[in-house]
């Protein structure tokens, strides 16, 4: 608890970095994925290749796509931005199946009734066909925030300060503590992260588990 | 009024679903849609508000041509109850029931206190006011459905098997309620079934259809019984049924109603009204 007790303010910082790196790519991913997703289920025939495509993009390795990244998008080498874009594409790739998933498991008759009720097609989405997809994506949301958190430390490889530079520096200078530490506070943001999410579920969807009782 | 004109519907590449039919609905009154699967009913049920496209024809609400009008002002001008309710799952009770005033612009306190009315006009507590729809029985999930189709208070509702999935205790309980609202409030509905009984109970007049969608015959139920056009209605009446064959006898004192094979249907109202019928 040696390292631990001296470090504890450096763990902490490293920790929010790691929170805020989390978050981005997350809800950027979801906000991307969305569409697409509406559009792959909507419209099955560039459905059939866009699924499979988004899948793809999760095969890329991490760490060439962190360096071709800077080179594609103009950025500098050491900016944030790569991390979180390349980050955002992985969340996208996890996520674009996860959606039609999720659409495709609305009960058929509901959606009808909703169609004979009078809703727009714009209120449907956001009114029956997102809320009812709501537990089947909220699934998958928990899947690429886990995945997430845990990639964010891959950054600190391509110099993006995270809770990763903890396994770098402790590895370098040989203190297993510093190691287990960056390990354990990851694991710790990744269950929070998911807490977050289950709780934000129960708030938001009520009625899924009322349903259940 | 509602009107179809030599309407039409051909699903990609099938067979027709619906072959030139012509029918006039009468307002204020119950028009039973019945016939064997396939035979076109819930098709032809779904273009007067748009939710079937005819591929030839026209359908007509008050002589206006429903292709002119919007389709989503349309349907939320016309009310709608469908089999297992189709109630919307992560919406409470009362917000199902209000679901169509609100998209029309109805604020939300006033769509909730008529909504509350509507729910005790179906017969259901205000306690249930608060849960979901998985919460309740299929007959309240039902009541429910039958409320969310008033709510708007349309001059037409459009039902489409609603209580085929209910057991048969709850589905008479629901066509007497039914019965009992239209009384009151006198729609212009359309009602599809298959069960030729429900359409007899509920129904003005009742439209038989069959397969390859034609219209086999129109009329009042009494129309119907005393002269099928063809095997087919009487078959599908259950005219050459034994069940349907009744005649009276008497037994201890008693006048019993009994069929073709001699099994009591029922007791004879005495005619003043004040026999042991009840």
């Amino acid at each position: 608890m040696d390292w631990l007790n001296k470090n504890w303010e450096l763990v902490i910082g490293l920790s929010g970095v790691h929170i805020g790196l989390s978050i981005l790519p997350v809800v950027v991913g979801l906000a991307v994925a969305l569409p697409l997703g509406w559009v792959a289920f909507r419209y099955k025939k560039i459905g059939r290749f866009l699924v499979p495509a988004s899948g793809l993009l999760y095969t890329i390795p991490s760490l060439p796509l962190f360096i071709a990244l800077p080179i594609i998008l103009g950025t500098s080498i050491l900016d944030p931005t790569n991390l979180i874009v390349g980050l955002t594409i992985y969340a996208v790739a996890l996520l674009v199946r996860q959606i039609v998933d999720a659409l495709g498991s609305v009960n058929h008759a509901v959606r009808q009734a909703s169609v004979a009720m009078g809703y727009s097609p714009w209120q449907r989405f956001w009114q029956v066909d997102l809320p009812l997809a709501g537990p089947v994506l909220l699934s998958g949301l928990r899947v690429v925030s886990v995945s997430t958190v845990s990639l964010v430390s891959i950054g600190s490889v391509i110099g993006v300060t995270s809770l990763g530079y903890l396994f770098l520096n402790g590895f370098k200078r040989g203190i297993p503590e510093e190691v287990l530490v960056g390990v354990i506070a990851t694991v710790i943001i990744a269950f929070i992260f998911d807490g977050v999410l289950v709780l934000l579920g129960r708030l938001l969807m009520p009625w899924a588990r009322k349903a259940q009782s | 009024m509602i009107e179809f004109r030599s309407v039409s519907k051909r699903y990609e590449s099938d067979a027709l679903a619906v072959n030139n039919i012509s029918l006039t609905i009468a307002p204020r009154a119950v028009t039973v849609l019945v016939g064997p699967s396939g035979c076109g009913k819930t098709t032809l049920l779904r273009m007067i508000n748009r939710m079937v496209e005819p591929t030839s024809g026209q359908v007509l609400i008050d002589d206006v041509d429903v292709a002119t009008r919007n389709p989503v002002q349309l349907r939320r001008s016309i009310g709608y109850v469908m089999q297992n309710s189709g109630l919307m799952p992560h919406r409470t009770v009362l917000d199902n029931v209000t679901t169509v005033p609100v998209l029309q612009g109805v604020s939300r306190k006033v769509a909730q206190a008529h909504g509350l009315e509507l729910l005790a006009t179906v017969g259901l507590d205000a306690a249930l006011a608060k849960r979901y729809p998985a919460q309740l029985s299929g007959g309240q999930q039902q009541r429910v459905g039958v409320a969310r189709g008033l709510a708007a208070d349309p001059n037409i509702l459009l039902m489409d098997e609603p209580f085929g999935a209910v057991d048969p205790i709850v589905r008479r309980e629901l066509q007497g309620e039914l019965s009992r609202i239209q009384s009151v409030l006198a729609k212009t509905i359309v009602f599809v079934t298959h069960d030729i009984d429900e359409a007899f109970l509920l129904g003005d007049q009742v439209v038989i259809l069959r397969e390859g969608g034609h219209v086999a015959q129109q009329g009042t139920p009494a129309e119907l019984l005393a002269n099928p056009v063809d095997d087919f209605v009487a078959d599908f009446i259950g005219r050459g049924d034994e069940s349907k064959h009744l005649s009276i006898t008497e037994r201890d004192g008693t006048r019993l109603v009994v069929d073709a094979r001699g099994r009591v249907a029922g007791i004879l109202a005495a005619e003043d009204g004040h026999g042991l019928a009840q």
